[in-house]
């Protein structure tokens, strides 16, 4: 079986973003890029099923500009067997980046595609759902385990309250949460190999798939911040202060 | 146009967080209809039909929306979204599973998860953990949306009185079968509908320190979260997770235990009315957005906390 795993150009997740002063967006200038963190789990699920015989190939997908192919290599030192870079200097919504996926698995034919459950950028969780919706494939979001089966796989789901197993039919689409396994780091030799390893790259245009804007951002701004408030001396002035000052107890 | 409102429930009653939904649908205007889709769920489209501002309640009761699941719930709601100016539901682990799945049937741009609504087509979402806001406008025909509960206020449960209809299920799709739950058994409230939560971070050096905390939480009446430190070093389940990847809530008191306040705790709490910090080291980021900080050692403070509680006469 081959998996597909989608792997997205994000800003780090240890960076403290900056708004820009004309609110139009996020300040992304000398701002250190990684791997959205999901998607590293993404990976390391695919090359796990990979190296217990039940995948046979790792193909890592970036959408976006020319240096998301930076994330592919870091896939592909992890181990993954090939990349596809889609390129595009748009800024696309998840709709769109649904659309571009569903026309590399048509031509792929993967039984299996492994996303991130959201990018930590947009915070958007709708990529996966969306790709599954489209090509009429069942959905195991918020995945904390995967037992694949003949046709059909037990995925577990991180859902409100505890877990859900649900038995899915494949293909299928996969978005996994933080507690599905713990990724790996790529090793010296292996980001040499990567090197050598090929990445094909496309564009929305070759895929033929409209990639118009639905949405407009307006504006971004810094959030409401919160006064910091009192240092209390001891326990009991707490209390005190939580029943009488604020009446919350 | 009308607005399509999916209930939260639990097939037994009707969540609190589908009345801040329904607060979200009457600021885009036009009639509110809300669908329950569910198993043995006649209760929760009663309760619907109570909610102040709700035109129409659509019941459709099959074993197929026992769980919620998403193929064939989204094959449920993508033939109504065509009436319905919007469709809404709550960012749950529900709503956030097949939201995505009926706006793409539907060949829209969801609008993820916002917390306030400037006209009927612009909307404001944290982005970067709620690092940023972004104001967005669609120019989709049908809206799909997702709200954080936390942003609107619940409209009543009472003073309504809307039509019920029964509403015949869409086929199965065959892609999916339940299989089971494991649910964590609890006496506590939930953390999205608690008043008061208590919650502990790496601070709290193990698993088996949380008891501590319970006990506060039992004087308080309020429930247990944990940071995603704590959780990751396996404390305790992920469901007591606040934050950006876990739960977003805002209690009347929040108290932070042992918890420095990174970024991502933050984005999950922040919107609480009252906050406390518990923490030995007085730089440490939640004293910046605490209302009341208490610089103490958590394993003698905590106790303290309890015993001071006890000692306190009923409100």
């Amino acid at each position: 079986m081959k998996v597909l795993v989608a792997v997205k150009r994000v800003v780090d997740y240890n960076v403290k973003i900056r708004v820009k002063a004309d609110q139009t967006g996020v300040d992304l200038s000398n701002v250190k890029m990684s791997m959205n963190p999901f998607d590293e789990i993404a990976v390391e699920e695919a090359l796990r099923m990979k190296e217990a015989g039940t995948a046979d190939e790792v193909v890592a997908i970036s959408i976006g500009v020319q240096q998301c192919q930076e994330t592919i290599r870091t896939a592909l030192a992890m181990g993954a067997d090939r990349g596809i870079l889609v390129k595009t200097d748009e800024e696309l919504e998840p709709l769109h980046v649904a659309k571009l996926m569903k026309a590399v698995v048509d031509e792929e034919q993967p039984g299996l595609v492994i996303l991130g459950k959201q990018a930590i950028d947009d915070d958007c969780n709708q990529t996966g759902q969306m790709l599954a919706a489209l090509l009429g494939w069942a959905q195991g979001t918020f995945a904390s385990e995967i037992k694949l089966g003949d046709g059909s796989a037990s995925v577990t789901r991180e859902i409100d309250g505890g877990l859900q197993t649900l038995d899915l039919k494949l293909p299928m689409i996969v978005t996994t949460d933080l507690r599905l396994n713990e990724p790996r780091y790529a090793s010296l030799p292996n980001i040499m190999k990567a090197k050598k390893k090929p990445i094909d790259e496309k564009t929305p245009e070759d895929l033929g798939v409209d990639t118009a804007p639905r949405l407009s951002t307006l504006k971004v701004q810094d959030p409401p911040q919160r006064e910091a408030g009192v240092i209390v001396e001891d326990v009991a002035e707490l209390v005190s202060k939580l029943r009488n000052e604020a009446g919350v107890i | 146009m009308s607005v399509l409102v999916i209930a939260e429930h639990d097939n037994a009653e009707l969540k609190p967080a589908t009345l801040s939904a329904v607060t979200a649908a009457s600021q885009l205007g036009g009639d509110i209809d809300i669908l329950v889709a569910g198993s043995g769920c006649g209760a929760v489209g009663e309760a619907a039909a109570k909610v102040a501002g709700v035109a129409k309640v659509l019941v459709a009761d099959d074993a197929l929306y026992a769980n919620m699941v998403a193929e064939p719930l989204a094959d449920l709601v993508v033939p109504l979204a065509p009436n319905y100016a919007a469709v809404l539901a709550v960012a749950n682990t529900v709503g956030k599973n097949f939201m995505p799945r009926v706006a793409a049937l539907l060949d829209v741009s969801q609008i993820s998860e916002i917390s306030a609504i400037e006209s009927a087509d612009t909307f404001v979402r944290p982005i970067y953990a709620g690092n940023a806001m972004a104001t967005v406008q669609s120019s989709d025909a049908i809206k799909v949306i997702t709200i954080r509960p936390t942003g609107f206020e619940k409209a009543s449960a009472e003073g309504g009185s809307a039509a019920v209809e029964s509403l015949a299920a869409a086929g199965d799709p065959g892609l999916s079968t339940f299989v089971g739950e494991e649910l964590s058994k609890s006496e506590r409230p939930e953390l999205t509908a608690a008043k008061v939560i208590i919650s502990g971070g790496r601070g709290m050096q193990s698993g088996d320190n949380f008891p501590i905390i319970e006990a506060v939480a039992d004087q308080l009446g309020a429930a247990v979260g944990a940071s995603r430190a704590a959780v990751d070093a396996g404390f305790v389940p992920n469901d007591y997770q606040v934050g950006q990847t876990g739960k977003v809530v805002a209690p009347e008191l929040y108290i932070a235990v042992g918890i420095s306040g990174a970024i991502q705790h933050l984005a999950g709490m922040k919107d609480s009315k009252v906050i406390v910090a518990i923490n030995k080291d007085e730089e440490a980021p939640i004293f910046q957005v605490a209302d009341f900080g208490l610089v103490a050692d958590l394993f003698k403070a905590v106790p303290e906390l309890e015993e001071e509680l006890k000692k306190l006469p009923p409100a």
